[in-house]
């Protein structure tokens, strides 16, 4: 006799039992997300309002489904974030009921730190790195979720799933914990911490489809759209209230969008016609540049990356 | 916000979206001793198969450091992320790159080449499909055999169960692209791979550098008609079984309870399949049920199959919690067993001594593992058995432990996730040992280690200090009178243990928590603990 439940759920199904890519690679995120939580004793996840964070997001409420998400999103504002951004984190926190730490560095930005004035490293430096480590033991969160991906930069490329920090928050990437299987050691002693990857396998490419076939929102400066711009040092720079002008520059508009989402002055676009999801993926193919190379931190030196990353960095 | 979806590319797009999606997925690790090549290879492949940013590209290029010889760029590079792999010329961790053809999805793991990064090599070959193991044709021509590191990594590669091994015999320009001195190095290859079973095995001749034989076939070497190694890393045939024939296991990692209404068991699918009406086991407990739906973020599914991360309701409510196991009613159970023997890659600089205890994680399970003996150690580069009592870094062994709680297991060569473990040193949390399982032991703990299972009349002490002679020492310090104390792990508060522990640890000595349950360590207190080890080191020091 046929049984209701035997019958598969597609045609394809009943032919292969093999999970696509995708789904592997959501499989791997959620059991990640899930052995953490288990784990720790105060996780919370980093929340950069960008497409990566939105995958995580969404990996983080399909893990503890039907339950809520059992950790605070925590936000380091640099102050030089679009407004976009701070609208969209807003509402979409709201939304799906999560809980929203945000933190900034409030004498760092009283005393007026900018690119222009300390330089990127620096200002990074500050608003960032500074931020992000007096946050987390503000929180005394053990570990930290970040949307960070292996095919994003070379030193990246050398992290584990489960990132050590030692009790200053710093990375020793020559000395890292071996990690088989998905075997995690989450075991430390007071003070250290340990930041944890859900993403680690997944590409750009990844990404950009797993926004589309799950219909996931993002923040709308991914999309083309007509706004209004300068061309500084080769790149973009989007007009908005947090960048000064030069005394020649001139907005214009442009048909642009960002590739990759951090603060507005350090943070360029690019020219584009993709206004859709399966546009910005088709695009994304034929593109012969990488994704980081619109941003200004990347390449203020070789292996700047990895500095800032031995400091606390994301 | 602008439409997510747009109507008139939504049909070619869809295509090209199933097609992307339906590809398989494989991933793959280099292996081979320093300076073969592994990263430069790499650096080839994902340059000729068009996977490299230009801004990328160009960066390497404008590198100071260039070791691949003027007029060239040195693709080792691409891979080689971290500023002291730069400036020393060697890999030191596994680099984790992605790239895809029109075939496949790959994920590469290159690994270092060198003996002290033993740990991290083992860290990217343990996921993986496929082995690439270079060898340095010029090596083996001056040597006039392989280098022990190939030998070495062939064995890592088999004793992790990698499915496929590939040798690539690299730097062949530099040998004027010999056919003779590559019929060598396959022959003693081969009878290698013979000798360590190794299921699956393909030998191409290549060059890094020049690129021949990599992605395009060589112009060079006109006697070899085989496969390139892209060629081989598209079709070589993934692992086929299906899960629907493989017993269910389902280790719990968690606890799903929103509200007093739901109550759900968050895991991976480790092997096998579930489907709802499905009847079950739970492990320890032995308690059946059936399972009454898989739940997800998606709606509730009518089958899932490994490796999906689910949650699953029950019909009844037992008692289940994290670290325990469902597994199908009517299929083959995994054993269950407190005392197993397993293969065990040593990876710290203090070594394993019988009678040590780790902390073993086990799936989502962790317990306390105990050394009860080394049955054999393995000298790599012949894969010969030789006597051992205790275990450096990079030792490879056969060790029986004891376990304070049962583990629920297959042996490793039936299914990775089942039978991996790692072992964590529980004062410095240090990733110390990476295991195997071969299969429960067959004796009880073993008459011979009296120490571990007769109660004496007076406290006893198992004091390890990190020295080779402490094996011995053991059995022998109780007898000559040193005032000794057992840390019973079972009763010491689990927030006191560490420091416990780290008071042992100053008083110079590393102390084995037994489960024994016939001593109750709250009758003893701190400062007779710490001057009975500081007695007991002392005795050490004046008899060595
Ligand atoms: N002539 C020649 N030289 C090569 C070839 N492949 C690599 N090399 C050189 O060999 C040296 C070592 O190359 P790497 O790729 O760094 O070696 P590796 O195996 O990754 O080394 P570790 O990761 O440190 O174990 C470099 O100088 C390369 O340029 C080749 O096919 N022919
Ligand atoms: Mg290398």
């Amino acid at each position: 006799m046929l049984n209701l439940a035997d019958i598969p759920d597609t045609a394809a199904d009943a032919l292969n039992t093999r999970l696509n890519h995708l789904q592997a690679l959501e499989a791997e995120s959620l059991y990640i997300l899930r052995e953490a939580v288990a784990e720790f004793a105060r996780p919370v996840m980093l929340y950069s309002i960008g497409k990566d964070s939105s995958v995580m997001l969404r990996l983080a409420q399909k893990a503890f489904y039907p339950g809520p998400i059992p950790f605070p999103l925590l936000h380091v504002d640099t102050s030089y974030k679009f407004p976009e951004m701070i609208s969209f984190r807003d509402n979409y926190a709201k939304e799906i009921g999560a809980e929203l730490i945000v933190h900034r560095n409030e004498q760092a930005i009283a005393d007026g730190a900018s690119p222009w004035k300390l330089g990127t490293q620096n200002c990074c430096g500050a608003l960032k790195t500074r931020a992000l480590l007096d946050a987390l033991e503000a929180g005394g969160f053990d570990a930290a979720f970040g949307g960070a991906r292996r095919d994003e930069e070379k030193s990246r490329a050398k992290e584990r799933v489960y990132s050590f920090r030692d009790s200053a928050g710093q990375w020793d990437p020559k000395n890292q914990r071996p990690e088989l299987w998905s075997l995690y050691n989450s075991r430390l002693r007071k003070g250290e911490s340990i930041r944890v990857f859900p993403l680690s396998n997944w590409t750009e490419l990844d990404i950009w489809l797993y926004l589309y076939s799950e219909q996931i929102p993002i923040v709308p400066l991914y999309f083309a759209e007509d706004r209004m711009a300068v061309v500084r040092g080769g790149s973009i720079t989007l007009v908005h209230e947090g960048v000064k002008l030069l005394p020649h520059e001139r907005p214009e508009p442009m048909r642009v969008r960002m590739r990759s989402l951090g603060c507005a002055p350090c943070t360029g676009a690019i020219r584009s016609e993709a206004d859709t999801l399966p546009k910005i993926i088709e695009e994304l193919i034929t593109f012969r540049r990488s994704e980081r190379e619109n941003r200004a931190i990347d390449h203020d030196e070789e292996g700047s990356m990895e500095t800032k990353k031995r400091e606390g960095y994301f | 916000m602008p439409a997510i979806t747009d109507a008139a590319h939504e049909q070619t797009f869809r295509r090209f979206l199933d097609a992307h999606l339906d590809q398989e997925m494989l991933r793959f690790t280099t292996a081979g001793s320093v300076d073969d090549g592994k990263s430069t290879l790499i650096g080839r492949l994902l340059h000729d198969t068009k996977s490299v940013y230009e801004d990328q590209l160009a960066s390497i290029r404008a590198s100071r450091v260039n070791r691949a010889g003027a007029g060239q760029v040195d693709l080792s590079l691409l891979t080689d992320g971290l500023k002291a792999e730069r400036e020393q010329g060697i890999t030191i961790d596994v680099a984790y790159r992605y790239f895809s053809t029109s075939k496949r999805k790959f994920i590469i793991a290159d690994t270092p080449g060198h003996e002290q990064y033993t740990r991290n090599m083992a860290t990217g070959a343990s996921t993986a499909d496929v082995a690439i193991v270079l060898i340095d044709a010029k090596a083996f021509a001056k040597l006039g055999t392989l280098l022990p590191q190939s030998r070495r990594h062939t064995y890592i590669a088999s004793l992790l169960r990698i499915p496929h091994v590939v040798a690539a015999v690299n730097k062949m320009d530099i040998v004027d692209w010999s056919e003779e001195l590559f019929a060598q190095i396959s022959a003693e290859y081969t009878a290698l791979a013979t000798k360590l079973g190794l299921p699956s095995v393909e030998i191409i001749p290549l060059s890094a550098l020049t690129g021949d034989n990599v992605v395009e076939p060589s112009t060079h070497m006109s006697w070899y008609s085989g496969r390139t190694l892209l060629d081989y890393l598209e079709t070589v045939p993934l692992q086929t079984s299906s899960p629907r024939s493989e017993p269910f296991r389902f280790p719990v990692q968690l606890v799903v309870r929103p509200n007093a209404d739901f109550r759900g068991f968050g895991g991976r699918v480790e092997r096998g399949e579930v489907h709802p009406g499905m009847a079950v086991r739970a492990l320890p407990s032995g308690r059946t049920t059936r399972v009454k739906s898989i739940v997800t973020f998606d709606g509730e599914l009518k089958s899932a199959t490994a490796p999906r991360s689910v949650t699953l309701e029950l019909e009844d409510e037992i008692d289940l919690s994290r670290g325990e196991m469902l597994v199908a009613e009517e299929t083959a159970e995994p054993s269950t067993a407190t005392a197993f023997r397993a293969m065990v890659v040593w990876m710290h600089e203090a070594p394993l001594l019988p009678g040590a205890t780790y902390l073993l994680k086990h799936t989502v399970r962790t317990v306390r593992a105990t050394v009860r003996g080394l049955n054999y150690r393995v000298e790599v580069s012949t894969a010969d058995h030789i006597p051992a009592t205790q275990l450096g870094m990079n030792d490879i062994a056969e060790v029986v432990f004891d376990t304070s709680l049962p583990l629920f297991f297959d042996p490793y060569a039936t299914n990775r996730e089942m039978g991996a473990f790692i072992l964590i040193d529980p004062l410095s949390n240090a990733t110390v040992g990476a295991g195997m399982i071969l299969a429960a032991s067959e004796e009880a703990a073993a008459a011979d280690a009296p120490s571990l299972s007769t109660p004496t009349s007076g406290p006893t002490l198992f004091c390890l200090p990190s020295r080779e002679e402490a094996a011995q020492m053991l059995t022998t310090l109780a007898g000559r009178g040193v005032r000794v104390i057992s840390l019973d792990g079972e009763k010491i508060v689990a927030a006191a243990l560490p420091s416990v522990l780290h008071a042992v640890a100053l008083a110079g000595v590393a102390a084995a928590v037994t489960s024994r349950s016939d001593f109750d360590l709250r009758t003893v207190d701190a400062s007779s603990l710490i001057q009975g080890m500081s007695a007991a080191a002392s005795w050490l020091e004046k008899s060595r």
